[in-house]
């Protein structure tokens, strides 16, 4: 798959499945404007909406006000969608519905789909693509500590890994613990530490310094 | 269906290659697939589930080189060629260049209901607490039982809403909602000696593939 590549402008001209892809794309697409199932507008703002828009800075707002103000945490884990729109985060009605799942020092939360790629994409922007790859998907539940371990999160044995695996249509975010060492730290800050990794649950913040 | 799609506890894929500051589309047909499924779903042309089952039929050799947003124009593809949207054959030939008659208009989207929440008026069959056994099965169709849970024994920690049935609305059958339940089962449930200490793993499972235990 693609992780070698270059990233350009280019529709992968020099790869015979990504130019594939790019040619019955445009095929479909014009074919499907023709018969007024889709507007080619209406994708250009969809595309604008996930490229500029949403993205992980959503969670990591709303982390960052979880942690400063605990009636606000406790209406976030009761009804995320709510919060957001508390925040001016949500748009439009109706939502898929997330579950927020509260790591702590004990017990730690990581999130997966195995069937497909299912992400609380409404809220945090589409997944990475690390997240949508067979060895992802397919080692996360069976070795979470290894996985972890190779992303970088070194998980202490009297840690309880959680690992949610989204095979309906329930989103899950994580809600990582505060570090130590923030005490007194700006809302702001404090989002600057809650990376996309971390509301997945394969990286904890940590208090580092601007 | 036992597909390609069904990774949870495979080996052999290797490590996770973790991109630094990927963009959010590798190129500009990424964001057009994903426009025009939104859409196919979204005005009711196509259900998610049917897409997902495209994608499942997409063939193993295919799911595993097309990547990400070539399985979703793969699977696009195919289900509005089946849904009577495009003629087969019809993009191959816009490709190439060649005309070819469109096909006569396909029947107007469904009305349903939005979303996929729904109001049942029988109670939910478990509660959290219960010990339940996942049915062994191994439907040709569309299914949101992976195949590592299959035959494992957890405990209901949450019941939840009513849901569309995937296995049912991916094909024509309707909604037919169920009750869905996230079950806890522990690691050596599933992994049995191989598996990682103090570990647990929660998964959301539709009334039918359960049993008590």
């Amino acid at each position: 798959m693609s992780h070698d590549h270059d990233h350009d402008d280019h529709d992968h001209d020099d790869d015979p499945i990504a130019r594939r892809n790019a040619l019955r794309a445009e095929a479909l697409e014009s074919l499907l404007v023709e018969r007024g199932i889709v507007q080619s507008d209406v994708i250009d703002g969809i595309v604008a909406r996930f490229e500029q828009d949403i993205g992980p800075l959503n969670g990591a707002k709303l982390v960052a006000r979880a942690w400063v103000d605990p009636a606000f945490r406790a209406r976030f884990l009761a009804d995320p969608w709510a919060a957001a729109e508390e925040l001016g985060l949500a748009t439009g009605p109706g939502h898929t519905p997330i579950v927020v799942l509260e790591s702590s020092s004990s017990v730690h939360h990581v999130v997966v789909c195995t069937l497909c790629s299912c992400y609380p994409s409404a809220l945090l922007g589409l997944p990475p693509t690390w997240y949508k790859s067979p060895p992802y998907r397919s080692r996360v539940v069976r070795e979470p500590r290894v996985v972890l371990r190779e992303m970088g999160l070194d998980l202490p044995p009297e840690v309880e890994v959680r690992v949610w695996d989204s095979s309906a249509e329930v989103r899950y975010m994580v809600l990582p613990a505060r570090p130590a060492g923030t005490d007194g730290w700006s809302e702001e800050r404090l989002a600057s530490v809650v990376t996309r990794d971390t509301l997945i649950g394969v990286a904890r913040p940590e208090a580092t310094g601007d | 269906m036992n597909g390609i799609h069904d990774l949870g506890g495979m080996h052999g894929f290797g490590p996770v290659a973790v991109e630094r500051d990927e963009p959010v589309f590798h190129a500009r047909w990424e964001g057009r697939v994903l426009g025009m499924v939104y859409l196919a779903v979204g005005y009711g042309w196509v259900t998610v589930d049917t897409f997902r089952h495209g994608i499942e039929r997409t063939g193993a050799v295919d799911y595993l080189t097309l990547g990400y947003y070539g399985r979703w124009r793969a699977s696009l593809e195919r289900i509005l060629v089946e849904r009577g949207v495009l003629a087969p054959g019809e993009i191959d030939a816009r490709v190439e260049g060649t005309p070819l008659d469109p096909p006569p208009p396909a029947a107007p989207p469904r009305e349903t209901e939005y979303g996929f929440e729904r109001t049942l008026a029988t109670p939910a069959r478990f509660a959290v607490g219960a010990a339940v056994r996942v049915r062994i099965a191994s439907p040709s169709g569309h299914t949101r039982l992976p195949r590592y849970v299959s035959g494992r024994c957890g405990v209901v920690a949450h019941v939840r809403p009513a849901y569309v049935f995937p296995d049912t609305n991916a094909d024509g059958r309707g909604e037919q909602p169920k009750y869905l339940y996230n079950v806890r089962f522990e690691s050596p449930e599933l992994w049995g000696d191989d598996a990682e200490p103090n570990s647990a793993l929660h998964i959301d499972l539709f009334e039918p593939y359960l049993e008590p235990a």
